[in-house]
């Protein structure tokens, strides 16, 4: 019986945890895309569950097979929803303002998706301190290359 | 009166039709069009509808001419590594690279060429052969990928290819491009700017190598007798590097 009672007290102490940890994360605002003329493919609701199984979906079949004007695909998610705020700024993935990540870090669900996709549209994407680099990288390598008179390794 | 009725309900509906052919002509007009009148006969560049799934119809390939190759140019290295924002972590040796300046020598001759080198896109790839996941893979069309979301980055691919094409990915990325998705822990290589293909054009590398008239790279449909690339190919011959591997590339080389 005392085991019994134990466990309730721990049972109970779980869920006051677990309350008042979701009570300190605020509930996530979704970020509406600045041009109004732009829909989304389905209602808030059917994206807010079923998200995942549209762009695993249409990922495959934009992979192996080349269809690449599906509704669905995370590109087109990222380029209606991540703008920049008021002050200019973008947000990156790590940033609770990210429009993936708000939702994400509040039901505390851990996506990868962004190790390897740009996590914001093309336009706002800034490389070029790296070009110098790699362009210097690649002369030295060619120098190297053609003193050596064989394949570059 | 029946009579009469029926004859305007059968009129409208066959201006109804002749006016649908012709908005489904003109809607349709601005992309096929392009393709059709410029490059569809030719068979340079990709003609298939967004929603069509790549087929074995075509191949898709490369012909270099290594004698319009100048030593030391690197225009498509640099058209490649911006188009897939690659960047440099200061070690050459395991940075990433899709295309590299390679100098041949012929030893009995002497004779020396500078030429592009990258994933020749093979029939029979030898990636495809050893990679454990099913993450190395040929497309329909001739190109070889690499299926990121299934790579757990083995580097079995990496050991298998003759050409030493593949790059695998030591660092975390960032800022990557939204048509070349790319990340710590796989292994990638040329994807003959896959996207570009399916949309109807050509990799950034032809395209660079051409806007600065070095007229160097061809991009083309294999398969078509009619293409740029076939027809120089059957004009003037093109090589695969190791042919003795018979691996069937779809990357060919002139002037070697």
């Amino acid at each position: 019986m005392t085991r019994f009672l134990r466990l309730i007290y721990v049972l109970i102490g779980l869920t006051l945890l677990s309350t008042s940890a979701i009570a300190e994360t605020p509930f996530p605002t979704i970020h509406e895309p600045s041009d109004e003329s732009k829909k989304c493919i389905h209602p808030e609701d059917e994206m807010r569950r079923n998200h995942m199984n549209y762009i695993l979906h249409e990922r495959d079949e934009t992979m192996r097979e080349g269809i690449r004007n599906e509704p669905a695909s995370l590109a087109n998610c990222i380029n209606c929803h991540v703008e920049p705020n008021a002050q200019g700024e973008i947000a990156g993935i790590d940033s609770d303002e990210h429009f993936c990540n708000a939702c994400h870090q509040y039901a505390s669900v851990q996506i990868d998706c962004f190790q390897c996709h740009a996590d914001r549209p093309q336009k706002y994407i800034n490389r070029s301190k790296h070009s110098s680099s790699i362009q210097q990288q690649l002369q030295q390598t060619l120098a190297a290359d053609t003193s050596n008179k064989g394949v570059n390794q | 009166m029946a009579n009469s009725h029926d004859t305007s309900t059968n009129t409208s509906r066959r201006d109804f039709l002749s006016k649908a052919v012709v908005a489904g002509t003109i809607t349709i007009a601005p992309g096929v069009l392009l393709h059709t009148t410029a490059q569809a006969a030719t068979g340079d560049v990709s003609t298939k509808a967004g929603d069509e799934s790549v087929s074995s119809k075509n191949r898709w390939g490369m012909l270099i001419d290594t004698a319009k190759c100048a030593t030391g140019c690197t225009d498509c290295v640099d058209a490649c590594n911006k188009e897939n924002g690659l960047v440099s972590h200061g070690r050459p040796k395991s940075d990433t690279q899709y295309i590299r300046k390679v100098t041949l020598k012929d030893k009995s001759t002497g004779h020396e060429s500078s030429l592009p080198l990258m994933c020749q896109h093979c029939e029979t790839a030898p990636c495809v052969d050893v990679c454990p996941t099913g993450a190395s893979f040929v497309r329909e069309d001739g190109i070889a990928l690499v299926d990121k979301h299934i790579c757990i980055g083995c580097r079995y691919c990496m050991m298998a290819c003759p050409y030493k094409a593949r790059s695998f990915v030591h660092e975390e990325v960032e800022n990557q491009t939204l048509t070349a998705p790319r990340g710590k822990g796989t292994v990638e290589s040329c994807t003959m700017c896959v996207t570009r293909v399916d949309n109807g054009g050509i990799p950034a590398c032809v395209e660079a190598c051409t806007a600065e008239n070095h007229n160097a790279m061809i991009f083309g449909d294999l398969n078509n007798p009619n293409s740029t690339i076939s027809v120089a190919l059957k004009e003037q011959g093109g090589k695969q590097l190791r042919p003795d591997l018979k691996l069937n590339t779809g990357v060919r080389y002139q002037g070697l």
